[in-house]
């Protein structure tokens, strides 16, 4: 394969390859050489639902009805709607199709060949039950506007030329060879981009300390060592789209003078890691990574470093510690990466969603970006929705969104049509926010002034049947867990926090915890070495904030409201309803339930376990949860 | 200079100060626990893991660690609001939250920082119970024991085994509550590369790693009516032992000493400074016969049994240079139940040789099958200079009143040149002072070689010994140590003989001695206290020692003989890393 010399060569190149997406972006045939394309979601979550062998039937099928030379199928990033996954797509129809199944394998391939629509693989919308063809239509992708996740579900993500096809590589082409170094650090700055792994630090202004840092070698980091529970997106983009990530590290080596790239990923995102070593193979082989970059006298390589899932090593000074083979440890900060960073080197960390914004800043300019969200959080977002959540998935929406938006449109709101009670964001050391936050325009500065953050994009929603100590106590076993043990607050301080938490819900705590929880959180907020630490409190403290009676009816009256905490609940039987069938007794795992044949039942209190089975089976709902 | 201002008082510093600098220059004491700043052997511990030293910087969002934050121009900070006295506090307190309460039987005692720190702070009660961590106590070796339960995490064993003396046993293990600083593999330290030098223990600031305690051996025998218990002790312990009693730093207190082993019931109170003598006859003649037969070359010096540990390990392609010379103890001992035996007449077995050493290292060496004979050690029991003071206390002595006594004879008598073993530079200079007498045949050439003095890591003398020039290196400290000898193992450098003691500053910065909290100005006062005795000794050089040379008259035969190679020299063997 030759190599790409200059930024006309790459721009031939893509009117060479464009056929090969035109389907999917121009809804046309054009140069292309299929008629249709299938694109079967490739992320993992699709794929342990069998996206994988859905793909390969596909693909045999159409090859034994010599249909392989005109319907190519394609296996593609996420799309994102993992709760309705395996998702297939098919161009140019623009067909939408969801929990689709190894035998729909048929029916597809001669839907698709005789271009007609399988009504009951679309999307039904929940409340009027219609069926929705256009992805667009869809409510959850409505609101959406995708930059980091531009390509994902579009392109194929082992092959460069698709990237190369959609413009990929012409960010890092134009910067190379039109734009100054200290331009690219403006322009970056410029856009407003904020790091959108955590911290919410201007990205150009990391750049630029970087960039002022002397040393005679300098790193690009990225870090993709997502750890928040239930968040996806870094995964999805390396998955994805991992040409994105290279090309802005390419780029940012460029404006700081780095010609080294580390990706930092946890070993158990092999697909990701799979991915990306695919990408950086077929770039050095196009010379797009490598020695003397679009014929200029820049360089830039890229390797990967494996991490074993430490969350703390998402933290950027624990992440190189890790990197030189050291203790996954926070340094004590300054001096900044940017000064000394990796092997005491200069150095530059971005998490990966970051990165996939870069090429398009490039591309677009400041002002483009500047415009999308509010004053001072430019650009979009991705979340990971989860928890009591319909539409369970990754979404990228424009910062300011209003958080009612992104919870009723985006996600359809709370499952089993119950109440919202709370949505945690930020990860495990993001805050609760409760509903009457409901119409906060989500972005950096307002997430942390009702005591939650924005972290990587996390967003865990709870109903009413969600306790909010149990909650809290639930995100602090994460943090104690994952606390590195370095510094005595978060170590000792934290431990004490969940071991106070654990003593309200087994219905042993005092007033006087509550006040020692607020008091040992500040603290541990305040004296913590690292952001994990100074974080960690915060589903306490925001939990503590809104929703204090649940808190006091836990140590006043020993009662869990929303009946999750086992420790505080008791089973009665109503003998008013009770009928005296046995049922009951029969199904209980610890038989403490006695009485006579048509008589009335009792539970033993002391026995019971209150594993809720005679609840669930009485026919009667004659017993009682209080 | 950079202009800040701390509780209101303005002040001007050096670039690169941290706040706590900065405080101490106005006279504002914030109280640390984890850091340490030995300049003086480039040891320094600005981990930041404690919390202990946190201060209110303004504009700042949280709190900063004094210890760990350098200071910037018109940095304005507050060391003493509630908000940071407030987090002072809990910290302590939940350090204290997973801290064993035993202080009343712990052997840090009245010595330990976090006590002493709760104490200063008041704390008078602990806000937060909960579980406590729960590791094994490690006393699989003669010299040290690790209690983890006690450790907080400070790191300073860590900074010092692993930079400093670049020996590298511990690392923290395990993350969050269950952290714990261990060995590879959880192994037991007798197992380890370590060399007991004890310097982990000298830092440690609570009671999670001391020394093994052999006091209760030591009245067992002493209390025994069928042994015969012979004392002695080195040279660096007479400069230190009256610290634990309260008097000045550097304060000779040879007599008392003596007078104090007495008391407590010793039949012969000796010195291991007469062996010190006897090192040097032997050393000297080994030098000046390998330096006559060609080598091999660098002599090092083999005094000292953590420093000989660490080359059997680290350095296993060496082993032929090190001195064959015992270190100076087990030759008193390997003589004492020989000669002495048969000098008072009485059975080798009965005899308990009891050494008083500022050093922990000497209690494992004492263990060592080389130095032993068929049956009986050289040496039996080994206890610190902290040990020896609490027995002096256990007796109810009142040492600073005690009379000054001498040693008994005939291994109570030592030079000037023996004196000085207990310092950095002090071995080496001992053995060329003879060395150059004997090549000169002239007792009235040079004593003092002031060009290898000094308290530098590393030190390179060039020595004119009877027209012939000896290029000396001396290192103390391990790290050190390491440098010279891969240096001499790479061919990068040419040494005659090398000094080496495992500890920053020789014996008397010893792991055994007391403690010197961090202040290191403590050990080269305790090491001019050893030239000033140097200076005042009639005998300065070891060969002239009277009673040395009965010894080698009536028994010995001649230095380097063969009768001297049983007795005094000993073997070394590569140990696994």
């Amino acid at each position: 394969m030759s190599k790409i010399k200059s930024l006309d060569e790459l721009k031939n190149l893509q009117q060479s390859v464009q056929g090969a997406t035109e389907l999917r972006v121009k809804f046309e045939q054009g140069s292309g050489k299929y008629r249709k394309h299938i694109l079967v979601c490739g992320g993992t979550g699709c794929m342990s639902s069998e996206s994988n062998e859905i793909h390969a039937k596909i693909q045999e099928e159409l090859n034994s009805r010599g249909l392989g030379e005109q319907i190519q199928v394609i296996k593609t990033g996420c799309f994102g709607f993992c709760e309705q996954g395996p998702i297939v797509k098919v161009f140019p129809d623009d067909i939408f199709y969801v929990k689709v199944t190894l035998n729909d394998v048929n029916e597809l391939i001669e839907s698709v060949d005789k271009s007609e629509t399988i009504e009951r693989l679309l999307y039904h919308t929940p409340e009027t039950n219609e069926p929705v063809t256009r992805h667009d239509q869809i409510p959850f992708y409505k609101s959406q506007q995708r930059i980091a996740l531009r390509n994902c579900g579009i392109i194929n993500p082992e092959d460069i030329n698709d990237y190369i096809s959609l413009g990929g590589y012409q960010a890092l082409g134009k910067a190379l060879t039109e734009i100054s170094r200290e331009d690219v650090i403006k322009l970056i700055k410029d856009s407003g981009l904020r790091g959108r792994g955590g911290a919410g630090v201007s990205t150009g202004f990391k750049w630029e300390m970087a960039y002022r840092s002397d040393g005679d070698k300098k790193y690009v980091i990225c870090n993709a060592d997502e750890g928040d529970p239930g968040a996806f997106m870094d995964r999805s983009i390396l998955e994805g789209d991992p040409n994105s990530v290279l090309e802005a590290m390419a780029i940012c080596g460029y404006a700081i003078g780095s010609n080294e790239g580390v990706i930092y990923i946890r070993a158990e995102y092999p697909l990701a890691v799979e991915r990306l070593k695919i990408a950086i193979k077929q770039a050095e082989e196009k010379g797009l990574l490598g020695e003397g970059i679009f014929g200029t006298d820049f360089s830039f390589k890229v390797s990967l470093s494996l991490g074993a899932g430490a969350f703390v090593c998402g933290e950027e000074t624990a992440l190189m510690n890790s990197v030189q083979g050291l203790r996954g440890e926070p340094r004590m900060k300054p001096p900044f990466p940017a000064q000394a960073g990796l092997w005491n080197k200069p150095s530059n960390v971005n998490n990966v969603e970051t990165w996939a914004n870069i090429p398009q800043i490039i591309i677009n300019g400041a002002d483009w970006f500047k415009s999308i969200g509010t004053e001072k959080s430019a650009g979009t977002k991705v979340f990971a929705l989860a928890g009591q959540i319909n539409n369970v998935g990754l979404v990228e929406v424009p910062m300011g969104i209003p958080l009612r938006d992104i919870i009723y449109e985006v996600g359809g709101g709370v499952r089993g049509g119950k109440a919202f009670k709370a949505v945690q964001t930020g990860g495990p050391s993001g805050g609760c926010i409760p509903a009457s936050q409901l119409d906060l325009k989500i972005d950096y500065d307002s997430l942390q002034s009702v005591g939650s953050m924005m972290g990587s994009g996390g967003m865990i929603v709870m109903d009413e049947n969600d306790c909010m100590v149990n909650i809290a106590k639930y995100y602090l076993e994460f943090t104690v867990e994952e606390s590195c043990g370095k510094c005595t607050p978060c170590r000792v301080g934290n431990r004490r926090l969940l071991e106070i938490l654990e003593k309200i819900t087994k219905g042993n705590g005092t007033e006087q915890d509550l006040q020692e929880l607020k008091d040992l959180s500040e603290v541990i907020q305040d004296a913590s070495l690292c952001a994990l630490g100074q974080t960690a409190p915060n589903p306490v403290l925001s939990t503590l904030k809104y929703f204090y009676d649940e808190y006091l009816a836990h140590v006043r009256d020993k009662k869990c409201p929303s009946g999750k905490c086992v420790d505080l609940l008791k089973y009665i039987v109503d003998p008013e309803k009770c009928i005296g069938c046995s049922i009951c007794a029969k199904n209980c795992p610890v038989s403490c339930i006695s009485g006579e044949l048509k008589g009335k039942y009792t539970i033993d209190s002391e026995k019971c376990v209150k594993c809720g089975v005679c609840f669930g089976k009485c026919p009667k709902k004659a017993i009682v949860r209080q | 200079m950079i202009n800040v201002t701390i509780n209101n008082i303005n002040v001007a510093v050096e670039p690169g100060s941290t706040i706590l600098d900065a405080a101490k220059q106005v006279g504002i004491h914030i109280p640390t626990l984890c850091h340490l700043d030995l300049h003086d052997i480039s040891m320094v511990n600005k981990v930041g893991t404690c919390r202990v030293c946190m201060v209110e910087v303004a504009g700042r969002r949280a709190l900063a660690p004094s210890c760990s934050t350098a200071v910037t121009e018109g940095m304005v900070i507050h060391t003493n609001t509630q908000r940071a006295v407030r987090a002072r506090r809990t910290v302590v307190e939940l350090l204290l939250s997973n801290h064993p309460s035993d202080c009343l039987i712990c052997a840090k005692n009245r010595t330990c920082d976090l006590q002493t720190l709760a104490a200063d702070l008041g704390v008078r009660e602990i806000r937060y119970q909960g579980v406590h961590s729960k590791h094994p106590k490690d006393t699989s070796s003669y010299s040290l024991v690790r209690d983890p339960n006690k450790c907080i995490l400070c790191r300073r064993c860590e900074t010092m085994c692993n930079d400093v003396q670049t020996v590298g046993v511990y690392s923290a293990v395990n993350r969050g509550f269950e952290t714990v600083i261990s060995t590879a593999f959880d192994n037991p330290l007798l197992d380890t590369s370590c060399t007991f030098c004890g310097q982990c223990a000298s830092v440690c600031p609570t009671g999670a790693l001391t020394f093994v305690n052999d006091i209760p051996n030591v009245w067992g025998v002493l209390n025994d009516p069928d042994k015969f218990v012979i004392v002695q002790t080195a040279p660096a312990v007479r400069v230190a032992l009256g610290e634990e009693f309260g008097l000045p730093v550097g304060t000779r207190v040879t007599g008392k000493m003596v007078s104090a082993l007495r008391r407590l019931g010793f039949d012969k109170v000796m010195d291991t400074d007469f062996a010190a003598d006897l090192t040097i006859m032997e050393e000297a003649s080994e030098l000046i016969h390998r330096l006559q037969n060609g080598g091999p070359l660098p002599i090092l010096t083999s005094c000292c049994p953590a420093w000989v540990k660490f080359i059997e390990h680290q350095f296993p392609e060496l082993l032929e240079i090190p001195s064959t010379c015992k270190s100076p103890h087990e030759m008193f001992g390997a003589v004492a139940k020989t000669y002495l035996a048969e000098k008072l007449g009485i059975d080798p077995k009965k005899i308990v040789v009891v050494s008083v050493m500022p050093c922990l290292a000497k209690k494992y060496e004492a263990n060592r099958s080389e130095l032993s004979e068929k049956e009986y050690q050289n040496v039996d029991y080994v206890i610190s200079t902290r040990e020896l003071a609490a027995m002096v206390r256990e007796a109810g002595l009142t040492f600073n009143e005690l009379p000054d006594e001498d040693f008994d004879s005939p291994f109570g008598e030592s030079t000037g040149a023996s004196v000085i073993f207990g310092t950095t530079g002090g071995v080496i200079e001992a053995a060329v002072r003879t060395a150059n007498a004997w090549l000169t045949k002239s007792d009235s050439g040079k004593v003092d070689f002031e060009e290898l003095r000094g308290m530098k890591g590393v030190r390179v003398a060039t020595v004119e010994v009877a027209g012939t020039k000896l290029n000396i290196a001396i290192a103390n400290g391990l790290g050190n140590a390491r440098k010279l000898l891969e240096d001499v193992r790479d061919k990068k450098a040419e040494y005659h003989a090398i000094e080496i003691m495992a500890c920053p500053g020789g014996c008397v910065g010893g792991g055994g001695q007391p403690t010197h909290h961090n202040d290191y100005s403590i050990i080269k006062r305790r090491a001019n206290a050893l030239f000033e005795e140097d200076r005042e000794k009639p005998i300065r050089m070891s060969h002239l020692n009277p009673d040395i040379q009965r010894l080698y008259d009536e028994f010995l035969d001649a230095p380097y003989s063969e009768k001297a190679h049983h007795l005094l020299h000993t073997t070394y063997s590569k140990r696994e890393l």
